[in-house]
């Protein structure tokens, strides 16, 4: 291990570290400025604003592209080196325009922070400078390129990251431009990252550009819950209104990373919002106060035996919220609750079933992955930047059963149909010989191959696979379920399922459109068949007018994500909560204290009347953070499987839930690129027609 | 990059192919993406251009993103973004040829061939480009058509080539004044005698 001396600091680090990365590693660490140097992204070395000083090395030298050797002796602020900084930082403006009191990147900008420290007071350029054409990016990023100073960060993460290698450096010299393939589309599922990425203001926010100054907003630091993976973020709001979403570093579950809809669905949550409550009088929705709302519930369920009123919870209903739900409805004698909407044949009573088991972080350890039912890309855009990282790692085989799709990484498709899951649970199709002689094999269910009549078979299947293969070991288990909805695994964890004797999600349908159920609660429930409801008065509480609400005879206004503090459990079976960021519109209330207010409008008061309270009634509220590996059990069916196709549960990437669908950017982002498949070079892999 | 001329679909020739297998196989396994510039050049002297057909039958052929081979096409210049004439004439206008009188080549070249720098003429035989150095000074001025040297032009010279070119003659290549390679103009000024060794003269 090199010794060096870093401004007179001794350290000792790893042959192969960087001489920048060095500095950081000093406590406390030295910063030297940088560009082009990403941590997550490889080495350019282009920028040349992080020279150093070295003795007896003849130039200075950059440090980022610079290892460490024995002995060096290091300087990184003395006269040379900030002079040398600055005549970088001088090059650097040669080009570059004096906008910054109209450029959005203003105040959040690594070069006007860097131009403070090493910008001259005056231009000697007296040239005419450069100007280069805006490059159209798509609905999601702005482009200013006279700002770009090619520092490539952009070209390398949508090559190395996310896989889709459409940017490039095109001419030379003075004429260099960064610039998109002629042919494709930025589609990418994570190319709002590129924002983040641009040290300057050359690529911003499209649809939130000119709206804000960054010192106006407010930060407040939460949890996505449009997908299931929980990534960290940080809502940025003005008054009462999200202005945008930004990824904040969590390397458990998205590193730095953020998917475009977690991102850009934000003007969704302005959108198509209730903020009062309606109750459907001769058929049509009229506003009503919340006494007026209740009651006209209270009088549906007079009387109304238990097993004629049912509960389904949404995709992005709080734990909280299923907890006051449950506990209300078995006061009231109903067993017919259920948060499956979509129908996935999982249920709650073995943990490790229905978690994503070698946790997010973990799928980089694996070296054998099959992916059944499943196009992560489009489910978890970031886990699969994830997987792409393990492949490009080497020694990775990946296969995949279900929709033929270019994932970013190699995958070999076995095909869509079911039945080869059972040749490779059975040992007949070669596969099982590839997961059996990896080291830490692992396979990711998802809901497209459980949410089917032979969902439990095929998850039996892949129980059998996870026992023959050995996916299941001392300090390993590779058995995954991909789960979509942010609101799933805290539902099957708080065992929002039918009780004995109570009906799933399809069963409350059926029996609702023969009248045997008469009172549905909606807990923001949207993709529930509303056509099969029938007769049954609906009750639908939720955040935005989207398909439940317009079924429903009263709606009860409540809160989106980023208005509550709520308790969301990722796939992984990692609780984590929300911070509310800006109040809800209008009327609308935390979810939870709707269904407690309900309760005693329906003269079965629940036992709490605070959040605290609440959360003592299971201990994963208590575990925030934390992740407790689950226990191998038995679970799973045997049966028949269906000639039906596997396939994603997902159609279009950009459009998922209510915030979503009722968002204008991701309307666009569906106009532009499709459903998101994103595939721009594979041309021919046929998944898009 | 222009996409003037529309060119849907490119193929090698079976002859090319050929070719473009040998020199992919110059390259160890795995790292085919080396014969880029050799298979742009292929294709160039087979369509005369890289097209976007070209860049995307070649990053197909070499399993890369046709960015990448987008990025190399734009940045040499020796790959033509547009279609040219059969004869691509290239008049250096750097310093030495500057100072050796490129302005009369270029102008008589324009004149000669009724077109501007960039353009086509309407025959298809001729597209006249202004080019940086292309590394023969000491015969400044001079210009390069296809693959050959015309050097220490004049108005005349330059005239006389390009008429040549029309009739469908071949023009000597090299220095049209007479001159043998980069020696003095007007013949050998030193070792005009063979001496060898410590042999005197």
């Amino acid at each position: 291990m090199p010794k060096l001396t870093i401004d007179g600091r001794e350290i000792e680090v790893e042959a192969g570290t960087t001489i920048l990365q060095a500095a950081e590693r000093l406590d406390p660490p030295i910063e030297i400025p940088r560009f082009c140097y990403h941590e997550r992204l490889a080495v350019a070395g282009n920028c040349r604003m992080c020279l150093v000083e070295v003795e007896k090395m003849p130039k200075p030298v950059a440090s980022c592209a610079m290892p460490v050797g024995e002995g060096m002796v290091v300087h990184t602020n003395n006269a040379n080196v900030r002079k040398a900084r600055q005549g970088v930082m001088e090059f650097l403006l040669i080009n570059h325009p004096l906008d910054c009191p109209i450029c959005d990147q203003g105040g959040e900008c690594d070069l006007q922070d860097q131009a403070m420290n090493y910008g001259g007071d005056r231009g000697r350029y007296l040239e005419e400078k450069r100007s280069v054409e805006d490059k159209d990016y798509g609905p999601l990023i702005q482009t200013m390129m006279t700002r770009c100073i090619q520092c490539t960060r952009c070209i390398r993460f949508i090559s190395e990251i996310a896989g889709t290698p459409v940017l490039g450096g095109l001419h030379r010299s003075e004429h260099l431009e960064v610039g998109r393939y002629v042919n494709a589309a930025v589609s990418s599922e994570l190319s709002g990252n590129l924002i983040d990425l641009c040290p300057v203001g050359a690529l911003t926010n499209k649809p939130a550009s000119f709206t804000y100054r960054a010192w106006e907003l407010k930060k407040t630091e939460s949890v996505d819950a449009m997908d299931a993976l929980g990534s960290a973020i940080r809502i940025d709001s003005r008054g009462n209104e999200v202005v945008r979403i930004l990824p904040r570093v969590n390397d458990d579950i998205n590193e730095e990373w953020l998917s475009d809809r977690s991102r850009f669905a934000v003007d969704g949550l302005k959108r198509q919002r209730l903020d009062r409550c309606y109750v459907r009088k001769d058929g049509k929705l009229v506003s009503a106060s919340w006494s007026e709302a209740f009651a006209a519930i209270a009088e549906k369920a007079k009387g109304l035996a238990g097993s004629k009123i049912a509960a389904i919870a949404g995709d992005q209903t709080d734990c909280e919220t299923m907890v006051a739900l449950k506990d209300l409805m078995t006061s009231l004698g109903s067993a017919n609750i259920d948060c499956r909407q979509d129908g996935a044949k999982l249920d709650g009573s073995v943990r490790a079933s229905y978690l994503f088991n070698s946790t997010i972080a973990g799928i980089e350890e694996a070296d054998a992955l099959l992916i059944v039912g499943s196009n992560p890309r489009k489910e978890a855009p970031v886990l699969n930047a994830r997987i792409r990282k393990r492949y490009l790692k080497g020694g990775f085989q990946a296969a995949m059963i279900g929709p033929k799709a270019d994932l970013t990484f190699k995958a070999d498709w076995l095909g869509d149909d079911a039945a080869i899951l059972a040749d490779i649970a059975s040992g007949k199709h070669p596969f099982l010989q590839v997961l059996k002689s990896a080291a830490r094999p692992a396979i990711i269910l998802g809901q497209g191959a459980l949410a089917r009549a032979d969902g439990a078979a095929i998850l039996g299947l892949a129980k059998k696979i996870a026992d023959e293969a050995g996916l299941v070991k001392d300090g390993w288990n590779g058995f995954n379920v991909l789960h979509t909805a942010a609101a799933r695994v805290g539902g099957l964890d708080l065992g929002f399922l039918p009780g004995s004797g109570g009906l799933d999600t399809a069963g409350i349908v059926a029996a609702a459109g023969k009248g045997d159920v008469e009172l549905v609660f909606l807990a923001g429930a949207d993709e529930v068949e509303m056509a099969g409801l029938g007769k049954a008065f609906v009750v639908y509480m939720g955040s935005h007018g989207d398909a439940g609400a317009h079924r429903a005879d009263v709606v009860l206004p409540s809160a989106a994500y980023t208005e509550k503090q709520a308790t969301f459990v990722n796939m992984e079976g990692r609780a984590q909560r929300t911070t509310m960021a800006i109040f809800p519109p209008g009327e609308a209330k935390d979810d939870w204290k709707v269904v407690r207010a309900l309760s005693d409008a329906l003269g079965k008061p629940l036992a709490y009347d605070t959040v605290g309270q609440l959360r003592t009634r299971h201990p994963l509220f208590g575990q925030l953070g934390q992740l407790h590996p689950a226990a191998w059990g038995a679970f799973g069916a045997e049966g028949a499987l269906e000639a039906k196709k596997l396939v994603s549960c997902i159609d279009n990437f950009y459009m998922t839930d209510p915030i979503s669908r009722a968002s204008k950017t991701m309307a666009e982002c569906t106009a532009s690129f499709g459903a998101g498949c994103g595939c721009n070079h594979h041309k021919k892999t046929g998944t898009h027609g | 990059m222009s996409n003037e001329t529309e060119m849907t679909s490119f193929a090698f020739t079976p002859e090319n192919l050929e070719l473009a297998k040998k020199i992919i196989a110059k390259y160890p396994a795995g790292r085919q993406q080396s014969a880029v510039m050799p298979l742009l050049d292929l294709a160039q002297r087979q369509v005369g251009w890289t097209s976007i057909a070209v860049i995307e039958a070649i990053a197909e052929m070499l399993e890369m993103a046709p960015i990448r081979v987008q990025e190399v096409v734009t940045f040499y210049t020796m790959y033509n973004q547009r279609p040219v004439g059969k004869f691509h004439v290239q008049v250096c206008t750097n310093i030495c040829c500057l100072l050796r009188g490129s302005d009369g080549v270029g102008d008589t070249a324009k004149q000669v061939l009724g077109v501007e720098w960039g353009e086509t003429t309407a025959d298809g035989l001729f597209t006249l480009s202004e080019v940086e150095c292309l590394g023969a000074c000491v015969n400044a001025p001079m210009m390069q058509v296809n693959d050959d040297y015309y050097e220490d032009l004049t108005p005349d010279t330059t005239k006389a080539v390009l008429d040549a070119l029309k009739r469908g003659d071949t023009p000597k290549v090299g220095p049209q004044n007479g001159r043998q390679f980069s020696a003095p103009e007007g013949g050998p000024t030193t070792l005009t005698e063979l001496t060898f060794g410590t042999e005197k003269a």
